[in-house]
């Protein structure tokens, strides 16, 4: 079938809904968003349309600084984790059947869409002294009583882990399924041993693959809203739980505003960056 | 190779981890009273009962199942002119659009939630159901816009070639040829949008959140005046329907391929 | 004038000149195959005449009407694919039946075509067979019947023996020229497998970057190549150079052949001869002598590789047509002038 261009208006009617919606609904909202970040604030909820710096000037406090700081410095922990988790496990899976890969990959795709609701509720029941898992310890001895593991940094993290692993180990995915087989058994021949080959060969030549899957990750866990919120202190809360708190609670559209063109521009680099490493174009998950 | 017990013994622990909270939230779920109770006391199933019997949670079901069944609708009408057009046609230009249906899903999500929020305000339609809907369709888009680009990408032009041979003119061959064979990934793609708009709480919660409560809110809401089984019974329901949804996804379709694989259907 | 005629066809794409002004003639009920090395324009030619690519200049006809505008889909003609491209949602019944569904034939006689068919094609009984679920010798079959549903006007193949393995391929190389022969239906194979060809065709059209080179029936573009594109690309040829001396007579290395004629105006030439034309003896005073490198024994046939006047000729030769000789030995080499071809440098 050749691909043609399109000429006449009747071979570009296909593209025109889609166009108008995407322009109308997302890139019109955004561009809504920016001119909004600009204006003056009123008292009662309501912002005059004017052209202010104000807003992004508040950026410069010591208490968003913080904020700022410890959003990385989750976003960060939490891509740490995960890719450190996710690796070696989807290597592994990526050996087994295909009946076993797509059982696991139903279980996977099942727990990554589970709201951030559910699972905030899930880890404060595993974490609660009720129902939680110290139960489980005292009644192996490990621990006289049980008691509550939230909320606190650890709870917070190991949240954020759960809702991230899923998503790391299907962007890691494609990339380690596609892997050469023979590559290890190359270097087997060559007398590596399977955990040198492993770091020799296996690591070195999804480089990039890390790297992207990575920064994919970190611009995942920078979006978590919720379970800073259910797991964690207020101490624990993250620029995307301030920009909720800010828009909605503090009705301060344009600081919320600001803060989220803010947001988007450490993602946009964070994106470009993903791209300019991995050269990936089909992101799937 | 890695010996067998590390493999078998590292994916273990990784089931445990994931099953874990929902292994203790399916206990809770089956408490005989209303407590918040691991390993559970007695067993009933009445708080499933509940989500159908008790007025609250089941009109935040039936709001949560329309919203997700009419957005993911409305993410494919999207996606599918698009992707057919990006295949059909040679057009860069259309690329654009391309990145604009994929880029509300790599933004955080509360980015694409403020965007909704500001723009329904402005247009003075905050609050209206509907409203959510199409932020969830765009929220969405991206994922039937990847699983058709990569049904359009599996189907072999000269498919389309030999249908003209035998006669088949534009419209027929996309009928006869073309929409049998994306079908798949036109129900994969509905499928995905439908179970992660089930589960979405930002955007619902930013653009319709004080008119019209979605499960996940009405969940969140109810975290925050104490604990209920109930809470427990749907987190379970919804991820039982994940797992059939995706099982489905699985058995009609090619779901390493959907995630990236190159086909894998002659391993 | 019946059957198709192109007049001046050509492609290009972009700077790339695929096809370059091809005129050519196929009278009804011909089977011709275009040969070529990959990148010739074979394939690009036969898309033309389906008209899956529309030409940059020339014209197409059939029976004299121009078709060159005309769509794909209202040309009537059957073409089997590379990949085959069978339909994978269709059953073999359903995919021979697709353009007698398109036309809006009833039912019972698609039924009916198509027992018809899988008949003609050795496959009888099995319309209700998934495709994907045959062997590819079978997949090749039910191409062709689907390709010959409508009883086209022209029969367009496009590589389509290729996917086989070698015996398989051979056995359908015949049964396909049977099916030709039986059904009278001008076909046009695109092949880079010169046997195939030859096996096949009424007439070879053999092309070369994006040019007719030679237009014959097999048999004289094997014995009369037009050049040593031609000499080179259908078999195996020997090319020497050929060269006047003095008194206008032919040279190679340094011997007369008494019978090679050069064409008037022309010094020097090529000579091309196939190694089964190639004679060997003991070396003798005054003939042409060379030495031999390698040997390559067959059994039935024995290669051999001999340095003459600085280049390597293959003689093949049966053991008894042949001095015992081994590598390093010397030997005559004898060029009859009725098997030497001479080509335009």
């Amino acid at each position: 079938m050749r691909r043609e261009p399109a000429r006449s208006l009747s071979d570009h009617l296909p593209v025109i809904f889609p166009a108008l919606m995407l322009l109308v609904f997302f890139v019109i909202p955004f561009s809504i968003m920016i001119a909004v970040s600009f204006f003056q604030r009123e008292q009662g909820g309501f912002y005059t349309t004017d052209f202010v710096f104000s807003n992004y000037e508040r950026f410069l406090s010591a208490f968003f600084g913080g904020v700022l700081g410890f959003s990385l410095l989750l976003a960060a922990s939490v891509a740490a984790c995960c890719v450190a988790l996710a690796f070696p496990f989807t290597y592994f899976l990526t050996c087994r059947t295909r009946r076993v890969q797509i059982a696991w990959l139903v279980g996977l795709l099942s727990v990554l869409s589970l709201s951030e609701v559910i699972i905030g509720f899930a880890w404060s029941t595993l974490f609660s002294r009720t129902a939680g898992i110290s139960n489980l310890f005292v009644a192996l001895g490990l621990m006289d009583q049980p008691t509550a593991l939230l909320p606190g940094f650890g709870a917070v993290l190991t949240g954020m882990v759960y809702q991230a692993l899923p998503y790391t180990i299907l962007v890691l995915y494609p990339a380690l399924v596609r892997l050469e087989p023979t590559l290890l058994e190359a270097s087997r021949t060559l007398g590596a041993s399977p955990l040198r080959g492993f770091f020799n060969i296996v690591i070195p030549a999804l480089r990039n693959t890390i790297v992207a899957t990575l920064i994919m990750v970190f611009v995942f866990a920078l979006g978590s809203y919720l379970l800073p919120q259910i797991l964690g202190r207020p101490q624990h809360w993250t620029l995307s739980v301030l920009i909720t708190d800010q828009a909605i609670y503090q009705s301060n559209m344009p600081f919320a505003a600001a803060m989220a063109v803010f947001l988007v521009l450490i993602s946009l680099a964070l994106v470009g960056l993903t791209l300019l490493v991995g050269g990936r174009k089909d992101l799937t998950a | 190779m890695t010996p067998a017990w590390i493999r078998n013994g590292y994916m273990v622990l990784i089931a445990l981890f994931l099953a874990a909270p929902l292994v203790v939230v399916a206990g809770v779920s089956v408490n005989a009273k209303k407590t918040l109770l691991f390993p559970p006391e007695g067993f009933s199933l009445s708080w499933y009962a509940e989500i159908f019997t008790e007025n609250e949670w089941r009109s935040a079901l039936f709001a949560s199942v329309g919203l997700a069944a009419f957005s993911a609708a409305l993410a494919v009408t999207i996606a599918m002119p698009l992707a057919w057009f990006l295949w059909r046609r040679v057009a860069p230009w259309a690329r654009v659009f391309q990145f604009l249906g994929i880029a509300p899903f790599l933004l955080p999500p509360v980015i694409t939630a403020l965007g909704f929020l500001s723009f329904w305000a402005t247009a003075g339609f905050y609050g209206e159901p509907w409203t959510a809907v199409i932020s969830h369709a765009i929220f969405f888009v991206t994922l039937p816009l990847v699983t058709l680009s990569l049904g359009f990408a599996s189907i072999d032009r000269s498919l389309v070639e030999a249908a003209a041979t035998m006669g088949a003119d534009d419209r027929r061959v996309f009928r006869t040829v073309v929409i049998p064979l994306i079908t798949p990934y036109l129900v994969s793609g509905y499928a995905f949008a439908f179970v992660l708009s089930l589960n979405e709480y930002i955007v619902s919660y930013m653009t319709v959140g004080f008119t019209l409560e979605t499960l996940p809110i009405k969940i969140f809401n109810a975290l925050r005046y104490g604990y209920t089984p109930t809470m427990a019974s749907v987190s379970i329901f919804f991820v039982v329907i994940a797992a059939a949804v995706f099982g489905l996804v699985a058995r009609y379709g090619d779901l390493p391929r959907l995630l990236g694989a190159w086909s894998s259907e002659d391993k | 004038m019946s059957g198709l005629t192109l007049e001046g066809v050509s492609k290009r794409f972009g700077s790339l000149t695929a096809v370059d002004n091809v005129t050519l003639n196929v009278p009804q009920g011909t089977f011709v195959c275009l040969l070529g090395p990959s990148g010739c324009g074979k394939t690009t030619l036969l898309r033309m005449i389906a008209g899956l690519e529309d030409p940059s200049g020339g014209r197409l006809l059939i029976d004299g009407a121009d078709i060159t505008g005309v769509a794909t889909h209202q040309r009537d003609f059957g073409m089997v694919f590379q990949s085959l491209a069978l339909f994978p949602h269709l059953n073999v019944g359903e995919n021979i039946a697709y353009a007698l569904r398109i036309r809006g034939i009833a039912k019972a006689d698609q039924q009916r075509r198509v027992d018809e068919l899988l008949a003609l094609v050795h496959l009888p009984g099995h319309a209700d067979r998934p495709v994907n679920k045959l062997s590819g010798g079978q997949r090749q079959r039910v191409a062709i019947a689907r390709a010959l549903a409508v009883s086209p006007k022209l029969f367009l193949l496009d590589e389509p023996l290729s996917a086989l393995d070698a015996k398989l391929r051979e056995a359908m190389q015949v049964e396909l020229r049977q099916l030709q022969q039986k059904l009278g239906i001008t076909t046009i194979v695109v092949t880079h497998d010169q046997r195939e060809a030859m096996t096949m065709a009424d007439l070879v059209v053999v092309m070369g970057e994006g040019h007719i080179r030679q237009a014959a029936p097999p048999v004289e573009i094997y014995r009369k190549p037009a050049d040593s594109f031609v000499a080179g690309f259908i078999g195996s040829t020997n090319l020497l150079d050929l060269s006047r001396d003095s008194s206008g007579r032919a040279v190679v290395g340094g011997v007369v052949l008494p019978d090679v004629i050069l064409p008037a105006g022309l010094d020097r030439a090529r000579l091309s001869i196939r190694p089964e034309d190639v004679h060997l003896t003991a070396p003798t005073a005054g003939g042409l002598t060379g030495r031999v490198t390698f040997l390559r024994d067959l059994g039935g046939t024995i290669e051999t590789f001999i340095e003459v006047a600085g280049t390597t000729v293959t003689a093949v030769s049966t053991p008894r047509e042949r001095p015992d000789v081994t590598a390093g030995d010397s030997i005559g080499v004898t060029l009859p002038a009725e098997a030497c071809v001479v080509l335009k440098q």
